[in-house]
């Protein structure tokens, strides 16, 4: 059995951590908003560019020359794996459900007999795949840094693939991030980005109308355009990425603030039992210590 | 009247225009183009230089770097992968556009030592830039 003070104590600390997570879970509200929106900004951008691509992969892609970053090496032996995760802890799982997706692909490409390569964005994705498989590291990307992630990051990202691609170091690459669904949900997500793939089923038939010009050409066109698509592709991701950890932290924190406030009302009842208790005992001895006189 | 067309002009951070246009005078890859309603469906890449839209109150100018414009018959979508007001390019901030791409020019002559096309690419890139610097707002 505690002592008063004991309990009192407890009750004093559970109270500071309780202001602590709501102080957290109010800035995550706030960081989500504005990590919401800039998603929403980025949107239109992807979107289009996601379109115009896929029209053109569509026109050029069955061709000889279709380039390299469409077509792929013709291999598909070496796998690079691109885990985005958060700087920073205290959220939940957003972390946790990342590196478990990516876990299981590096199982299963292993098992196929695939050379795997990581390259983790994010403190939390490295410390945690570095336990297992810090022989398969080729790079990390630092953005503890960076306060608000923008296009210049997901650029730099870009072409730190893009240069290994042409060094001929991996045949294909793969972004894993989370996909934002709301506060509570995010959804671990993987992706192909090199070679680019497309969902030919989702607006195949509405883009058919129209037969472009291109300019200078239909090959230049792409051509400018692949690096860039990966680019945006990876610049989503962060955003969504972003957006995902604070609504996280945001649903983590909220379950941390209830919990310590469940403990404190348990705590407070206990507190006031024993306080009664003790002057309960104190009573029975004074009537006691009457009754013998 | 011209006849008017939707133009929307987007960066991969922002949306920095959406507005009716009735002509839309483009940086292409291979040359100044203008759009105006009822174009021929084209898709063409920028380089780097001065976007302007001409409508109902006035004509805006933009600074674009890389990426494409889409045109068709009832709109115009310019894709951007830098984009900023006329007005918000100073200096500085071309002195600086213009070392990375003089950086950028000079890997690809080291990457590219006997193949013309890309550090040509990256010259031209570079001298549109350093024109672009003629625009700037004294």
């Amino acid at each position: 059995m505690p002592s008063l003070k004991d309990l009192k104590n407890r009750i004093e600390s559970v109270k500071s951590t309780r202001k602590i997570t709501k102080a957290m879970q109010m800035v995550a509200a706030a960081k989500l908003r504005r990590a919401q929106d800039a998603a929403e900004m980025a949107r239109p951008y992807a979107e289009k560019m996601e379109t115009v691509m896929s029209g053109l992969a569509r026109s050029v892609g069955a061709s000889e020359s279709a380039p390299r970053l469409l077509s792929g090496t013709g291999k598909d032996d070496v796998h690079l794996l691109v885990v985005m995760t958060a700087e920073r802890g205290l959220c939940g799982g957003f972390n946790s459900t990342i590196v478990r997706k990516a876990r299981q692909r590096i199982d299963s490409l292993r098992a196929a007999g695939k050379t795997i390569k990581i390259l983790t964005v994010g403190k939390k994705g490295r410390e945690q795949l570095k336990r297992d498989h810090a022989d398969l590291f080729v790079g990390h990307v630092d953005l503890s840094e960076v306060k608000r992630i923008g296009y210049a990051n997901a650029a730099e990202i870009a072409a730190n693939l893009l240069d290994r691609f042409d060094a001929g170091e991996f045949d294909v690459a793969t972004i894993y991030y989370n996909r934002f669904q709301s506060v509570i949900s995010q959804i671990p997500t993987e992706q192909q980005v090199i070679p680019a793939s497309f969902d030919d089923a989702e607006d195949g038939a509405e883009e058919t109308g129209t037969l472009y010009d291109y300019e200078p050409s239909e090959e230049a066109v792409l051509e400018d355009l692949l690096p860039r698509g990966v680019a945006t592709q990876i610049f989503t991701a962060l955003l969504e990425n972003a957006a995902s950890e604070q609504g996280a932290r945001m649903s983590a924190m909220d379950n941390a603030t209830r919990n310590a406030g469940e403990m404190i009302e348990n705590l407070t009842i206990q507190y006031n039992r024993s306080r009664q208790a003790v002057i309960t005992n104190e009573l029975i001895e004074i009537i006691s210590g009457a009754e013998a006189l | 009247m011209a006849e008017m067309m939707q133009f929307d002009l987007v960066s991969p951070e922002r949306r920095l225009a959406s507005v009716e246009a009735s002509e839309v005078r483009i940086p292409g890859a291979d040359g100044d183009m203008t759009a105006m309603a009822d174009h021929a469906p084209t898709i063409t890449t920028l380089r780097p230089g001065v976007l302007s839209v001409t409508h109902a109150s006035g004509t805006d100018e933009y600074i674009v770097l890389g990426g494409f414009a889409d045109i068709s018959g009832t709109a115009v979508t310019v894709l951007a992968e830098r984009a900023l007001p006329k007005g918000e390019l100073d200096r500085e901030t071309h002195e600086s556009l213009v070392e990375e791409f003089r950086a950028a020019h000079e890997k690809a002559k080291d990457t590219f030592q006997n193949e013309p096309g890309p550090v040509d690419d990256a010259a031209k890139l570079l001298s549109d830039m350093v024109a672009l610097g003629d625009h700037i707002n004294a």
